[in-house]
């Protein structure tokens, strides 16, 4: 029973992520509610850009083996995004990641990005480094990024711990901009405290939506939406069913 | 269409991996298995690939004539030992177990500390950089809520209605972060179906 309903909501997802992201359903951006923090985003790239600072994009700690790995793909597609964004920059962006994989597919997509804008000379693959392989040799190894790369703003996309309040703190101390969100709950309720903009919960998932990464990321919050209102009309209906005691599972 | 080779496998290999969660199939299960085996292989192989990079990266740095660092030196020195002696007395051997935990451990129980001073500077500091909108507001009555609560000092009262009150405000934060998740469950379903269908390729560069 558990497998069917979960192959109906995949195979649900992926026939409507296919239909919502075609053109004739995927027309306006105006769909996306504002979100001050992605606002600040844009400024912080722009002017990064602008004064010839470095963005850094931490992608966190997760392997790609693991169920944490989603994060990091997103953080993966803002770093693509951001590039981009950047490609007129001095500075191009700098990636730190916690796994070997991930930091290879850092390169690669930088790798991709500046294929992307013709700017393939501008790809240095140092500016995607794994900088430590524990959570805390992690946070050690990036902090003389903070230091020493002329960073005007952070983001901190991914899989973190509780650790992750020492980068926000490194931040503060160089008076730049961050912008944090992560899956991991304790990582969350450190960053509400210690970072400038922090995105909790889903909204980790809409960063490359509002940073106009591609009609797919739009469609995904949109069915990401629908699941939401499904998964509350059920929750509700089966709490009734078990006042009234009636059980189904 | 930017590798589309690359694309086609990764496209492939996720739908038999997809399929071998919710068909029972014995023939997918087994490919399932054999797959994820190999991708174990090949993330250990990138580990190494990464730890080479960090290498490479400080040594870099330390012989640069314009940005040297001297904890590179440090850096390459320790890592070197430690290659070494793993290498040759092998990394399950006591004693190097032994000299790289005592190394470990005490540098971050330090890091530990200095985490703790931080976040509590970090949470007097909340209140005066948040703006104060209702989530502002919510979350410093919720702060003082729980503090009284967690402290035990209602524990004493005897209230009608005091303990289930007490009760069910002790079980919110459960419900929210069941929330929370939630949302990034649907979060990671509709990433990975996008690198399913190929609209997100963070491998094709």
């Amino acid at each position: 029973m558990d497998q069917i309903i979960g192959l109906g909501v995949v195979a649900f997802s992926l026939i409507a992520l296919i239909i919502l992201s075609l053109p004739r359903y995927n027309r306006s951006s105006h769909l996306l509610r504002p979100i001050p923090a992605f606002q600040r985003l844009h400024r912080a790239i722009s002017l990064a850009v602008e004064d010839g600072k470095r963005l850094h994009v931490s992608l966190g700690k997760s392997s790609l083996l693991e169920p944490t790995n989603p994060s990091a793909l997103v953080g993966l597609s803002t770093l693509e995004r951001i590039a981009q964004l950047s490609i007129v920059s001095d500075r191009p962006p700098i990636a730190t990641s916690g796994d070997g994989a991930l930091s290879i597919l850092s390169q690669d997509t930088l790798r991709a990005a500046y294929r992307t804008g013709n700017a393939l000379e501008q790809y240095d693959p140092d500016r995607g480094r794994l900088t430590g392989p524990t959570p805390f040799s992690y946070i050690a190894g990036a902090l003389p990024v903070f230091r020493q790369e002329q960073v005007s703003s952070h983001i901190l996309i991914g899989n973190f711990g509780p650790e992750v309040g020492l980068l926000t703190q490194a931040a503060d101390q160089q008076r730049a901009f961050t912008l944090a969100a992560s899956d991991s709950l304790p990582a969350q309720a450190v960053l509400y405290a210690a970072a400038q903009e922090v995105l909790i919960g889903e909204e980790l998932f809409a960063i490359p939506a509002y940073l106009n990464a591609g009609s797919a990321h739009i469609a995904s919050l949109r069915i990401q939406d629908i699941l939401r209102w499904g998964l509350i009309a059920v929750l509700v209906i089966g709490a009734i069913l078990k006042i009234v005691g009636i059980s189904i599972l | 269409m930017r590798s589309p080779i690359s694309t086609a496998f990764a496209i492939g290999i996720g739908l038999i991996i997809l399929a071998g969660y919710f068909l029972p199939i014995p023939l997918l299960g087994s490919l399932q298995s054999t797959l994820l085996g190999w991708a174990i292989v090949i993330a250990a192989f990138a580990g190494l690939v990464g730890i080479i990079n960090l290498a490479l990266n400080h040594w870099r740095k330390a012989t640069s004539t314009t940005q040297s660092d001297p904890y590179s030196y440090i850096f390459i020195l320790a890592f070197l030992a430690t290659l070494a002696a793993g290498l040759w007395f092998g990394p399950a051997d006591p004693l190097i177990q032994q000299v790289v935990l005592s190394i470990q451990i005490p540098v971050e129980s330090s890091l530990m500390a200095a985490l703790a001073i931080t976040l509590v500077v970090a949470g007097l500091r909340l209140l005066q950089r948040r703006r104060w909108d209702g989530m502002a507001v919510l979350f410093a009555i919720s702060v003082v809520v729980f503090l009284i609560i967690g402290s035990g000092l209602l524990a004493g009262i005897n209230l009608p209605l005091a303990r289930d009150i007490t009760a069910f405000i002790d079980r919110l934060p459960a419900a929210g972060a069941r929330g929370i998740l939630i949302g990034v469950a649907l979060g990671s379903l509709t990433t990975g179906l996008r690198i399913l269908m190929g609209a997100d390729r963070p491998y094709s560069g």
